[in-house]
């Protein structure tokens, strides 16, 4: 008695539904991180401070009355004045600070963003291949890093600096060149961990290329531990940069960054205080929102680890 | 079945492993992992290899499909040395012998969705597949081993241990192989799925006529799949033959002693063969 109660009915029904329909969508592990993410207020608030940062800095300029290196002799020195558009005063030359902040906030994101992707586009590549292939290989291309670290950067960028002249693009070569050194070994070891799981193995034992394994296998299972250094760089990278800048090695004139901007400021802070007032703030909101957003993705990539 | 030529052939295989006892004066020991093994296997045919832990079944089998460096002896697969095999040969190996893995959710790529996880294999022995065939092959290959095509977009901790070991044979299966090598394939799993899972493996091994070399250190459930039993003990084989034979009349005393100790379930039984575990835990010991 199939048809008594309906059961069958319903069963093949749902057995055909099942057939025919589309094949939902998984749940990914990064799904599921951003999920975290979402749920945590200060990242959530970090990340649209910094959003912000980063859309004014780049679409600012163009709706301040002044540009960046243009003086307005009748205003030098100047405290903030609404009247002529000079709503964070101007500085010694009479340029005004807000447009100097905007370009400078520009510079310092360029510099953080490019260097930061030179870091880890080498040193994940560098530490996952000498992680995977190990021995030999490995000690070599470590000491290699080991020699690097030994050397000052300072030193590095001062000596590029005199070959090559004063070029933003050097900053990016100076500073990206030593912050890859951290990155190779912490994907090294995350590597070396890796490799020994079950999954590269069936890689293996099914004829994958060591290459392939490398590149499907181990980097995407990388993510975790790189994005969260890859945030923390971020605010390493600006304040070398600012530090660079100070000594009068960065970015040059009449271009500015935060660091250049806070390194003018800070000798007559007591006379003019909007000169340095300006460019502090941005540069520590811009500090302490990444901060933030590494320390969110560092709970919400490993939740095992809080 | 005597008469046919043996698709795999060992001969003496040995695999030795170099262990330095640590600090920088500490000398080097060498490990003999396996010992001097010996064994045919034929087409159709499932051989089980059974054994405690760490005595060199799961290195045996690396050795075999050479995932790891044989110290001595051969492997001869389909007439050819695998040993000896160049680039190319070892690439035709690899899709002739698949292996499931003991771990089910380790042996899958977290980041991969389950359709590329067994597609995988195809991707490399196949190239030329189109994408299209290739989704179909997937589906088609996740309906013989039980797995329902439209969860081909999942990740593998959206799955049951039981549906990732069916992954992981889905997988195995896709190149067409004509050995698959079974490490620890059930021990995984609870007895329920273990039961299901080997069930699906001799179904499939009957309808694909591939051989099976399937490794365990439960001789109760090689007994049940496989029709000729190795038992290895320190890396040498102490016995092999039919698992009738091997099962109900064993020779060597540790063949002995892994039988009586698969647990029964009436606890007079169990009494009566605990008095026979004591004895032959004593003759063991009288002969060490």
């Amino acid at each position: 008695m199939p048809g008594l109660t309906g059961k069958d009915q319903v069963l093949t029904d749902y057995a055909n539904k099942l057939a025919v329909l589309d094949a939902p969508k998984g749940r990914s592990l990064t799904q599921d991180a951003l999920r975290r993410l979402s749920k945590n207020k200060a990242a959530v608030i970090s990340i649209g401070i910094v959003v912000l940062i980063i859309l004014v800095a780049f679409i600012g300029p163009y709706f301040v009355p002044w540009r960046y290196s243009e003086v307005d002799w009748t205003a030098i020195r100047k405290p903030p004045d609404f009247d002529k558009g000079h709503y964070l005063g101007t500085d010694q030359n009479g340029r005004d600070m807000l447009a100097r902040v905007l370009q400078g906030t520009q510079m310092s994101l360029i510099v953080a963003g490019v260097a930061t992707i030179v870091s880890v586009t080498i040193g994940v590549i560098y530490g996952a291949v000498s992680g995977y292939f190990g021995g030999r290989v490995d000690s070599l291309m470590m000491r290699f890093v080991d020699v690097m670290y030994a050397l000052p950067y300072i030193l590095f960028v001062i000596i590029l600096v005199v070959m090559f002249g004063r070029n933003p693009v050097l900053l990016f070569v100076g500073i990206g060149a030593i912050e890859w050194l951290t990155m190779a070994r912490i994907v090294r070891g995350q590597t070396l961990s890796i490799k020994e799981k079950e999954f590269i193995e069936a890689a293996r034992a099914s004829g994958a290329k060591p290459f392939a394994i490398i590149m499907r296998h181990i980097v995407p299972n990388l993510s975790g531990p790189v994005v969260i250094y890859a945030t923390l760089t971020i605010p390493e990278i600006i304040i070398a940069e600012s530090f660079l800048s100070y000594l009068g090695l960065g970015v040059q004139e009449p271009q500015t960054s935060l660091g250049t901007l806070i390194s003018a400021g800070a000798p007559v802070a007591e006379v003019l205080p909007w000169m340095l007032m300006g460019p502090a703030a941005v540069l520590v909101t811009l500090l302490l929102c990444l901060t933030y957003i590494g320390d969110g993705l560092r709970d919400a990539l490993d939740p095992k680890d809080r | 079945m005597t008469d046919r030529e043996p698709i795999l052939k060992v001969r003496d295989l040995s695999v030795e492993f170099t262990i330095s006892s640590g600090g920088f004066f500490g000398g080097t020991k060498i490990l003999r992992a396996v010992k001097n093994v010996s064994f045919d296997l034929y087409q159709g045919e499932t051989l089980g290899i059974v054994g405690e832990s760490g005595c060199g079944k799961s290195t045996l089998s690396r050795a075999i499909i050479r995932l790891l460096p044989a110290t001595s002896g051969e492997a001869v697969w389909l007439g050819s040395d695998i040993q000896k095999m160049n680039s190319n040969e070892l690439l035709g190996l690899r899709k002739d012998i698949q292996m499931i893995f003991q771990d089910p959710l380790a042996s899958l790529n977290p980041r991969m969705t389950a359709g590329d996880i067994i597609a995988e294999p195809l991707k490399i022995h196949m190239p030329n597949v189109s994408k299209a065939e290739r989704a179909t092959r997937v589906a088609e290959m996740m309906q013989k081993v039980g797995l329902l095509p439209n969860m081909i977009n999942k990740y593998p901790h959206e799955f049951s241990g039981g549906q990732c070991q069916r992954i992981g044979i889905a997988r195995a299966l896709i190149t067409n192989p004509k050995l698959i090598i079974c490490d620890e394939a059930v021990s995984a799993l609870d007895v329920s799925i273990r039961a299901q899972v080997v069930n699906l493996l001799m179904d499939l091994q009957k309808e694909l006529g591939i051989s099976l070399l399937f490794i365990s250190h439960d001789i109760a459930v090689v007994r049940h799949i496989a029709q000729r039993i190795m038992v290895l003990y320190f890396g040498e084989v102490v016995e092999i033959g039919e698992a009738e034979q091997v099962t109900m009349d064993p020779h060597h005393d540790y063949t002995k002693r892994l039988i009586a100790s698969v647990p029964v379930p009436d606890p007079k039984v169990e009494m009566e063969r605990r008095e026979e575990r004591r004895r032959l835990r004593k003759t063991a010991a009288a002969a060490a």
